[in-house]
């Protein structure tokens, strides 16, 4: 065949070369090149062109690197948790109103109940809910996190992880497609493509999911919130919610590290690849763009998917609540149904339903939990405010802090959302490794869970 | 909105012409007259252009690595529809993993009629690597020489006529944050494209009995995959032993993706850069 005697004679031309003639080749590109740029670039004088590296000292640092790092994730989530309260209360409030205004017209024009309970009970609930929960902390969290992007923060970070996730036999570059998981998780996915070497590659995407994404910020900020910080003076809430996000977020980049330890001296064997990455000159944001791009682009763009999967789940709950079986409904029936294994998990059957009907958006998981939980009972002090959640919670569903905490796990550990399952197996084009993904993700949310209710009923805290 | 007419246009801009002679059309890009695609090592701003040329809102980000899939946009400029293809960054052309695949194979068999190599004023030597590998696939190429702003303000100055020179192809000064010197890059690559510019890349000679390999082997390969556009560059790769491009040759798929990347429209697709986005 004609292609078998190109490579032939290929093979016999090679070996009229000199060895190593390929790395003449190069090495002359190279002088080339950089004889090139000495004729091109001429400095000027030598003016602040070691400012850049000043800082880079000092965030690379071995002692004040990950402090800094720190410090910068707990300045964003504090942003995020204080600013999102009183914005998220806000929004409550008029979308509530609107939601009573609309109920209230469509019972004076007389439309049949069971119209006036879908639309207002159902589908613009779980609405209101989506974007009152949602939408402040993204139009917070997005532009701040698309700032340090933009700044030219995260190689850093990534040089500063460099050696945690070597431990763990994971690849470098996995701090940047963790980072980018902390926006959304598919997107962390796709960004693993920089990742030269398949194992590693498939580690990054396989771990991804252990930094809580967009969608499931909000469902940590409000439990942090109403359980965690209720307990502190009102002077701290905000301070003692946004420690415990960043615990939180602390805990998954730990489980990162574990799970990318445990593949990588199982099924993954193998060292962890060395590769360059350069550290890029710090660039002035352009505040108009990031605002632009995180607000317009990125939130409205989550929060329409949110809406759009809200929308459905809003009608679903509300059927269910509405078919009555004996003396209860079918929600409260699958609820109670799923309630054993719940507990078990320290959560209970409500708090799996909404997980299962959110396996689309991990966005509805607090407005799927909150309407089930409303059908059976009415809040007093509007469900806009901490108050009326807190009451809802603990007063009318027993929930405790175990309760709290678990749900904080769970939400951080369990199974990736459709879209990300969707886009794992676009990337890795395997349905084992797609469902693997499922199974840790899944698996580590109901052993750590059980683990820690088991934990906290053996010293009796619960 | 003037927003809308450039990412971010100066004042100057309204006054000069050439501002309204750039449409940026966004997603319409299903007919075009011209393909130009835009490479370079990671983090250089190609996707800042892109997204100051198309008017498209690809993400962008100050590390490398930030476009990963191939996004594709399109502008018109003096009543030429352009389809703009912003490749990922890469440092080489040689490497194996999937980023620097999707920039190889499109430089490679894409064809595009003019490819814009994005470089970094301020790290320029590195940056001349690529370039000059990409020179060897194409004599089609335009040098971008971005972020002159930071190159400024670290007291550097570029020299683009020394470098276009030493090239033997166009180097465009710009700053695609502001929109400075693009109008003039534009310009360039559509004289390249229709033959005013005429340009003559430097190639690395190599020793003599190198040259004659190639000699030999470039016409076998044209005659195998006949409308192979770049058969000086693989006779080099297999002489280097590339793995990837012998089984390419083998396997037949060499003679497949010549034929399907020259299909007038390449995939286009908007969920690609809808769903990458990152």
């Amino acid at each position: 065949m004609e292609a078998n005697k190109i490579l032939a004679k290929a093979e016999t031309l090679r070996g009229t070369l000199s060895t190593g003639f390929r790395d003449e080749i190069v090495k002359s590109l190279y002088s080339e090149a950089e004889a090139i740029a000495r004729r091109a670039v001429k400095p000027v004088e030598g003016k602040r062109y070691d400012f850049d590296q000043k800082i880079d000292r000092l965030v690379t640092s071995p002692i004040a690197g990950l402090p800094i790092m720190l410090i910068l994730l707990g300045i964003i989530i504090w942003l995020t948790v204080s600013g999102a309260n009183v914005a998220s209360i806000a929004l409550a409030d008029v979308l509530f109103a609107v939601g009573d205004w609309g109920r209230a017209l469509f019972v004076q024009i007389g439309a049949p109940w069971w119209i006036t309970g879908f639309i207002w009970d159902g589908v613009y609930l779980a609405l209101a809910w989506v974007v009152s929960v949602m939408l402040p902390p993204m139009a917070i969290f997005f532009p701040a996190f698309t700032f340090l992007e933009d700044l030219g923060y995260l190689p850093r970070v990534a040089f500063n992880l460099d050696w945690l996730f070597k431990k763990a036999g994971a690849h470098g570059k996995q701090s940047l497609t963790m980072a980018m998981g902390f926006g959304c998780n598919a997107a962390g996915v796709i960004a693993t493509r920089v990742i030269d070497s398949p194992r590693e590659r498939l580690i990054a995407i396989l771990t991804n999911n252990f930094v809580p994404c967009n969608g499931r910020f909000p469902t940590l900020i409000m439990i942090a919130t109403v359980f965690v910080a209720a307990a502190f003076s009102p002077a701290l809430t905000s301070f003692i919610a946004a420690g415990t996000v960043v615990g939180v977020v602390l805990i998954g980049i730990g489980f990162t590290f574990l799970m990318s330890w445990l593949l990588s001296r199982t099924v993954l064997k193998g060292e962890a690849s060395a590769f360059t990455l350069e550290l890029p000159p710090y660039r002035r944001p352009n505040i108009a763009r990031i605002l632009y791009t995180s607000i317009l682009d990125r939130t409205i763009f989550v929060l329409w998917r949110a809406m759009q999967t809200a929308a459905p789940a809003g009608a679903i709950i509300w059927i269910l609540a509405n078919i009555t079986v004996g003396d209860s409904n079918l929600a409260r029936v699958i609820a109670d149904w799923l309630n054993p294994f719940g507990l078990l998990l320290g959560l209970d059957g409500v708090i799996l339903l909404a997980y299962i009907i959110a396996i689309p958006a991990n966005e509805i998981v607090v407005p799927t939990m909150m309407m089930v939980y409303m059908g059976t009972g009415t809040m007093i002090n509007g469900p806009g405010t901490s108050a009326g959640i807190f009451d809802l919670l603990v007063n009318g569903n027993g929930w405790t802090m175990l309760t709290a905490v678990n749900l904080m796990l769970f939400a951080l550990l369990h199974n990736p959302c459709a879209t990300t399952i969707l886009t794992i197996y676009r990337e890795t084009k395997s349905y084992k490794w797609t469902v693997i993904s499922v199974l840790i993700t899944l698996g580590t949310a109901f052993l750590v869970t059980f683990l820690t209710a088991s934990f906290a009923r053996l010293m009796g805290w619960v | 909105m003037t927003d809308k007419k450039l990412a971010l246009p100066t004042e100057h801009c309204e006054t000069c012409p050439a501002f309204h002679q750039l449409e940026q059309m966004g997603f319409k890009v299903g007919n075009f007259d011209r393909v130009v695609a835009l490479a370079g090592n990671p983090n250089t701003g190609k996707s800042t252009l892109f997204n100051a040329l198309t008017g498209l809102k690809q993400h962008t980000g100050n590390w490398p690595g930030k476009t990963v899939t191939r996004a594709e946009g399109g502008y018109q400029f003096n009543g030429v529809r352009y389809k703009l293809v912003d490749l990922p960054g890469t440092y080489s052309l040689l490497s194996a993993s999937q980023d620097e695949e999707v920039a190889r194979d499109f430089v490679l068999f894409g064809q595009p009629d003019c490819t814009i190599v994005v470089t970094d004023a301020t790290a320029l030597e590195r940056n001349l690597n690529l370039v000059m590998q990409v020179m060897e696939i194409t004599d089609h190429v335009v040098v971008a020489i971005n972020l002159m702003d930071e190159a400024k303000r670290k007291g550097l100055e570029v020299d683009a006529r020394s470098l276009s020179r030493d090239l033997g192809v166009p180097a465009v000064p710009i700053t695609a944050r502001t929109g400075e010197g693009i109008h003039t890059l534009l310009a360039t690559v559509a004289d390249l494209i229709n033959g005013d510019i005429i340009t003559k890349p430097l190639r690395v000679q190599g020793t003599p009995e190198f040259q004659r390999a190639v000699r030999e082997l470039a016409p076998m390969i044209e005659s195998m995959a006949p409308g192979i556009p770049n058969a000086r560059w693989l006779a080099i790769r297999l002489l280097d032993g590339d793995s990837k491009v012998q089984q390419a040759l083998v396997s037949g798929e060499l003679a497949q993706r010549v034929a399907r990347q020259a299909q007038a429209d390449v995939q286009f697709s908007r969920k690609m850069s809808v769903e990458g986005r990152q």
